[in-house]
């Protein structure tokens, strides 16, 4: 094109005459708009129809179709006739009289808030308070190595490399958006707002989710920052008990701060006994995480089975296959792996809770909807009548092989299937001491993550044992990842407490484990369990040992996802689905508020209230509904409608009625035998 | 097309129409190709060469686009350092290399206007601006809906709160005042320079409040004391017991006296903290550019809207403000807005004419507006004539009188002015009733009468000026009386001084009991400053706001009087004698400087300034900085106001 401008120059250089002596005597007040199109025509006529021209052309065009939809699209009214928008929570309960009563307090969850750069390396330079996470995630594109290199922790302390501060976003911006146009709190905000919520009675916590509870504290004093801020709250908006709304980790992390809270100083805030009471009247919990997510497992392990919303915003495909032979998956494991607070996550309770070689609590979980109501009537006909027909035999049949979910993870599929009997099991004893030489890994420089110190054998004999449960999952990565469990068993633990009144569990590593905890002493403060059921969620994996195993630096283990079942069955590519919310199965987001807590029990000594409110997901009918109004899933629910109306319910003094229950939590509950 | 059109149900017959038509198309297509055919110059209409203009400018911005995006970020620093040679380090750098560390946490309170604005509910006509910048940022919306921009940002005249129905909130954090509008900073330079040598969130708080409504309003609305108060407590107690180091700005230096007072006192009305909370907690207090006494500028705002704020001024054109754009009532709109604000009130001249200067006397008066031609002058001519010259020129100008009607009012000798009182003058109502009802000033209510006896006055000191204010405005200086005040106080241990209505009035209150606490006073010098203003009636009275300041007004070129008004030393906004006198004479024992030269709003980035903040934040006293600094006449003219102190 620029070649076109020169000729077009150069003609009237040549041609002065032609270009303007003919134009001057005819029209003398706009020489040169004249002049043009004569000009063109006989460059037309000399040249005609060029590439260039036809690049131009098109480009030209296209540019001016799509600045008229786009002003059609701004000048079309916000509601298109098609699109039946339910009208807002907000404004149905304005309506109603309601208005804001108690102030309220966000805790986000994983990776939904925003991470800015305060400190960084030469290559980071311009970035300063610039988001690193959350945004437009620009900088992974323009400098992907420095990204990682800044969003990476020390392996060793679990707090900042030297040189490099990367510190949370404060305030509401931290978690309204993640990325531009794809909510978070942002709906929940707005509807809050219209009932009368604003800065002053509505308070984000802003931690970096991306290490401990415990050292937030540490290094950000983000708990003391809560406290104080809780405190505020509830003496200027007339002594008001807050309601608190974790999501996700966030669960975790604040059931983490009503302990701190009132514990003794050093370790703790020393807010006294009673702190909680005085303070909080309801913690509503959004698809809360407390028995940990299977998804933790495989991410650590092989950095598949990402979190759902870090997956959208970075395609998908992209981190999958290995593309330009830049080993994304590998640098991304690298980095997750120095994160401690993803090891929160991991699921908690052992095989208790998860399941064992041949047994879990959700056996009898069908995923296929209408074979699940066959299965349901079959086996109340069951109960009815004991001698059945032929055809409700083979249904039986389908009830006594149940899926065995506590083989969270599994070489092969047969291995996932199989009896337990017939399974060939290693003794991990032995794996540990078999650990293998360090020295012996054939890749030179850097250590990018701790299979490289692992041995071939020690990794066959990995992929040899076939099967794992949660328990000896545990011991395997204290094996494969031996400095991260270093780090992780500080902070964290997976247990289940035998003897809560034992001194030990006075220590902060158990302060997030609701099985290892009790909850303080607050009679009056409720428990709500707020989460979607309805939506096939990852609960175990068959794995495989990749392919070019002996390559460097490459992760050794795939999920295998070959492995497809049958029509019916919940294996598919190689991953296990229960019900839940996309991220986190049933039996962790609901078996605290279900059993675990409910009425008196020794982890719930005072019996503070708990109510379950389950939301069954229904998928957004068209495209024009985004991600939906009655959303299940785990970050979409958000914008659930009904969840909305029900915390601004509370928020505003109302009571909410009892449970609202559409799995079978209560059953899987009952299979779960904890001493209570 | 064919796609779009096969996609509708369409009856058979058309169809077979429809495809010869296609097929013409594709016969049309074949044509096309070929590129010499001579149908092909008919087609190449004028749409065509739009478009490909278009595509020709899209392609080529596209190009450049990427150009500057692949561009390494450190180049533009580059080239500025192979044109002007290497840079100094910036004082955070700088002062890195010497060891510095954070120390104390610092709280920063900023000034009027500076602090962004949101809305959190507003009317229809603000759909979809939820949680968007009102105040602050791209401004985009001030042109998209003006009227309903200014709606929002007005306040209710009777109460100076939220109108019904619309609530704009100050943002909060850092975000609030880093940057006004996009490449314009306020504090950004700092808290980078600040966060070199290890602060960060934790350690450092943007104080922000809502600058239009009243000191103790932000307090009862939005609980704004309550929370720098929990705040400062948190920071001191999370950073093992360091006192902070507070930054007010502006108009933020008033607002946190008014804090320091609020917090000490007993709880309905203050904070409850005790009477020795600023001592436990405040190590200094670095006032930047206070207008401690008063800004002569706030006057000319609420009189006739028309000496702007900088920051203000720089952000929305001038231009656009100052004319009459299309007969939008701009300068109606905004004087409308502005006097439902009660912070300005809070910068009226303070002190009266002991401060300010009576009709013949002013603390400036020896003030000489043209150093640099009267050095000259020195040099060249004999002594005597240049203190000839000197003499002449203190005589011209009375800084005394801040507004005058007519500039030989504001020159004459005050025996020779005739003046009639304006306080007993009737103010009729049948005044330009039916035009101008839409927008609404309280001109409206005077009447021709009223508004020439304020003409006919002539002149009015900083104490006549409060009459004056009563008169032309009853409402807004009602809601005014009842948060400030701008008197000197006799006796300090009356009672009524205990009214919050006199905490962010330096002469009207003690400073804290705080011994060990530092208060520095940092201001721009040598930048000539409004001081005192020369008004006349406007041309066209129907709708208009009466009265304008007379630009045509200008003395030689030596004097300090220019397009209707008198300058003086002072840093573009505040007048030194606003900024240094409490530091220089009304506080004295603390340490004051004056910086080298900054405008108000640009010495937020003077490397000097940021200097001097990062070593007391890391834990440098009065002392160590070297004590004061003065480059202007402060001592001398604070030496002629006789204040009993």
């Amino acid at each position: 094109m620029a070649s076109s401008i020169l000729r077009f120059r150069k003609l009237c250089y040549v041609e002065p005459v032609n270009c303007f002596s003919d134009s001057k005597i005819k029209d003398p007040v706009g020489p040169i708009e004249k002049a043009l199109p004569e000009l063109r025509k006989q460059r037309k006529q000399r040249r005609g129809w060029r590439c260039w021209d036809m690049c131009c052309w098109t480009i030209g065009y296209m540019c001016t179709t799509w600045w008229l939809l786009l002003l059609l699209y701004h000048s079309v009214p916000l509601t298109l006739p098609g699109l039946q928008v339910p009208e807002s929570p907000g404004l149905k309960l304005k309506n109603r009289g309601l208005s804001a009563l108690h102030p309220v307090v966000l805790v986000p969850g994983i990776v939904t808030g925003g991470l800015e750069l305060w400190e960084g390396r030469p290559c980071a330079e311009g970035l300063f308070r610039k988001r690193l996470w959350g945004g437009s995630f620009t900088e992974i594109f323009k400098r992907p190595l420095c990204w990682l290199e800044h969003l990476s922790l020390d392996n060793e302390t679990g707090l900042d490399p030297p040189g490099i501060r990367v510190r949370a976003v404060p305030g509401l911006v931290a978690a309204d958006y993640f990325a531009p146009g794809y909510f978070v709190w942002a709906v929940l905000i707005e509807n809050l707002a219209k009932i009368g919520y604003e800065g002053k009675n509505l308070y984000m916590t802003a931690y970096d989710w991306r290490i401990s509870f415990q050292n937030t504290e540490v290094r950000d004093q983000a708990l003391s920052r809560l406290k104080s801020r809780i405190e505020l709250m509830f003496v200027t908006n007339g002594y008001k008990k807050v309601v608190v709304v974790p999501h996700s980790m966030g669960s975790l992390y604040f059931l983490h701060f009503l302990k701190w809270v009132e514990a003794p100083p050093p370790m703790g805030g020393g807010g006294g006994l009673g702190w909680c009471a005085k303070h909080i009247k309801t913690v509503m919990n959004i698809g809360p995480a407390f028995l940990g997510v299977p998804r933790a497992v495989s991410n650590i392990f092989s950095a598949e089975a990402r979190d759902i919303v870090f997956a959208r915003a970075m395609a998908s495909g992209f981190l999958n296959s290995d593309m330009f032979g830049l080993q994304t998956l590998e640098r991304v494991l690298r980095v997750s792996r120095t994160w401690d607070s993803v090891i929160s996550l991991l699921p908690k309770g052992g095989e208790t809770v998860w399941g064992n070689l041949d047994w879990s609590p959700e056996e009898n979980f069908a995923c296929d909807p209408a074979r699940k109501r066959l299965l349901q009537a079959s086996s109340q006909a069951n109960h009815s009548h004991p001698i059945t027909n032929s055809s409700d035999g083979k249904l039986r049949f389908g009830v006594e092989d149940p899926i065995r979910f506590g083989r969270v993870i599994s070489f092969g599929k047969d291995s996932s299937q199989l009896q337990s009997s017939q399974l060939k099991l290693n003794d991990f004893k032995e794996l540990l001491r078999n650990r293998g030489n360090p020295k012996q890994s054939s890749c030179n420089g850097e250590v990018w993550t701790e299979y490289e110190d692992m041995s071939k054998e020690s990794i066959q004999a990995i992929a040899e044992n076939k099967a794992y449960t949660v328990e000896s999952y545990l011991d395997l990565l204290r094996f494969a990842a031996p400095k991260m469990m270093k780090r992780a068993e500080a902070h964290f633990s997976h247990g289940i407490a035998e003897n809560l009144d034992d001194p030990k569990y006075s220590h902060y590593k158990y302060w997030s484990n609701p099985l290892e905890t009790k909850l303080p002493d607050a009679p009056d403060m409720e428990i709500h369990c707020l989460y979607g059921v309805g939506i096939p969620t990852e609960r175990s994996y068959v794995y495989k040992l990749s392919t070019p195993s002996n390559k460097c630096k490459r992760i050794p283990f795939r999920i295998d996802d070959s492995a497809n079942g049958n029509d019916g069955e919940c294996l598919k590519n190689g991953v296990y689905f229960v019900d839940g919310d996309e991220s986190v199965p049933v039996i962790s987001t609901g078996y605290m508020c279900a059993k675990g807590w409910r009425g008196k029990t020794r982890f719930n000594p005072s019996g503070s209230p708990t109510r379950i409110r389950e939301y069954q997901h229904k998928a957004p009918a068209n495209l024009l509904e985004g991600r939906g109004f009655e959303s299940g899933a785990h970050v979409d629910i958000l914008g659930n409608v009904a969840m909305i109306e029900d915390i601004m319910r509370v928020a505003a003094g109302e009571e909410l009625g009892g449970d609202r229950i559409y799995s079978d939590i209560l059953s899987m509950s009952e299979q779960v035998n904890i001493r209570l | 097309m064919s796609m779009l059109r096969q996609r509708k149900p369409k009856p058979q017959l058309e169809e077979h129409e429809e495809e010869e038509e296609e097929e013409e198309e594709e016969k049309k297509k074949k044509k096309v190709r070929p590129t010499e055919d001579p149908p092909l110059k008919k087609r190449w209409s004028c749409v065509d060469s739009c478009c490909w203009f278009i595509g020709l400018i899209c392609s080529i911005w596209w190009f450049l686009l990427f150009l500057y995006n692949a561009m390494p970020a450190s180049f533009p620093q580059y080239v500025t350092e192979a044109i002007t040679g290497p840079l100094p380090d910036p004082p955070g750098v700088k002062l890195q290399k010497e060891g510095l560390k954070a120390k104390h946490p610092v709280v920063f309170v900023p000034g009027i206007v500076t602090g962004g604005l949101e809305l959190w509910e507003g009317h229809h006509c603000a759909d979809g601006l939820f949680r968007k910048r009102l105040w602050g940022g791209s401004f985009g919306d001030l042109y998209k809906r003006p009227l309903c921009w200014v709606e929002h940002l007005s306040l209710d005249n009777e109460t100076g709160l939220d109108p019904p129905g619309i609530r704009v909130r100050p943002v909060t954090g850092l975000v609030a005042a880093d940057y006004f509008a996009p490449g314009y900073f306020v504090w950004a330079v700092l808290i980078a320079n600040l966060a070199r040598i290890g602060y960060e969130e934790k350690t450092m708080y943007m104080a922000s409040y809502d600058w239009r409504i009243s000191f103790q309003n932000t307090e009862v609305r939005d609980q704004t004391l309550s929370r720098i108060k929990s705040n400062i407590e948190l920071m001191v107690a999370t950073n093992g017991g360091k006192k902070v180091v507070v930054i007010p700005h502006s108009m933020g230096v008033l607002y946190f006296l008014h804090f320091m007072k609020w917090v000490e006192s007993p709880a309905p009305m203050g904070g409850g903290g005790g009477s020795d909370w600023c001592a436990k907690h405040i190590k200094a207090v670095m006032n930047i550019g206070g207008p401690f006494l008063g800004v002569p500028k706030a006057v000319t705002g609420l009189f006739s809207a028309e000496a702007k704020d900088v920051a203000v001024a720089r952000a929305l054109t001038p231009g656009f403000l100052d004319k009459d754009f299309f007969r939008l009532q701009t300068l109606l709109h905004v004087m409308r807005m502005t006097r439902t604000w009660d912070a300005t009130m809070s910068m009226i001249p303070k002190g009266g004419d002991v401060i300010w200067g009576g009709l013949d006397w002013s603390p400036e008066e020896g003030y000489d507006c043209a150093p640099k031609k009267q050095k000259s002058n020195d040099t060249m001519i004999t002594d005597s004539n240049g203190a000839n010259g000197r003499q002449s020129q203190a005589e011209i100008v009375n800084y005394g009188r801040i507004l005058s009607f007519g500039k030989d009012v504001a020159e004459a000798e005050s025996s020779k002015i005739e003046r009639t009182d304006f306080r007993g003058a009737v103010k009729g109502n049948n005044f330009a009733n039916g035009t101008c009802q839409d927008v609404w000033t309280e001109y409206q209510d005077m009447g021709i009468g009223g508004i020439k006896a304020v003409a006919d006055y002539k002149v009015y000191t900083a104490g006549s000026i409060l009459d004056l204010l009563h008169f032309i405005a009853p409402k807004m200086m009602k809601r005014g009386d009842a948060h400030f005040s701008y008197g000197i106080a006799e006796n300090l241990d009356d009672p009524e001084y205990q009214h919050y209505k006199y905490w962010s009035n330096p002469l009207e209150t003690r400073l804290p009991h705080a011994p060990e606490m530092e208060i520095y006073s940092m201001y721009g010098v040598g930048i000539p400053t409004e001081r005192a203003y020369v008004y006349k009636l406007s041309p066209t009275t129907d709708c208009n706001i009466p009265f304008q300041i007379d630009t045509s007004a200008d003395g030689d070129d030596d004097s300090c009087l220019q397009g209707g008004v008198f300058l003086v030393n002072g840093d573009e906004t505040v007048p030194v004698l606003s900024a240094g006198y409490m530091c220089a004479k009304g506080w004295r024992g603390k340490p004051g400087r004056g910086t080298q030269s900054g405008a108000h709003v640009d010495i937020m980035g003077n490397f000097a300034l940021i200097e001097d903040i990062i070593r007391v934040a890391a834990g440098a006293t009065g002392e160590d900085l070297g004590g004061d600094r003065v480059c202007s006449d402060i001592f001398k003219w604070s030496e002629k106001i006789k204040l009993r102190l």
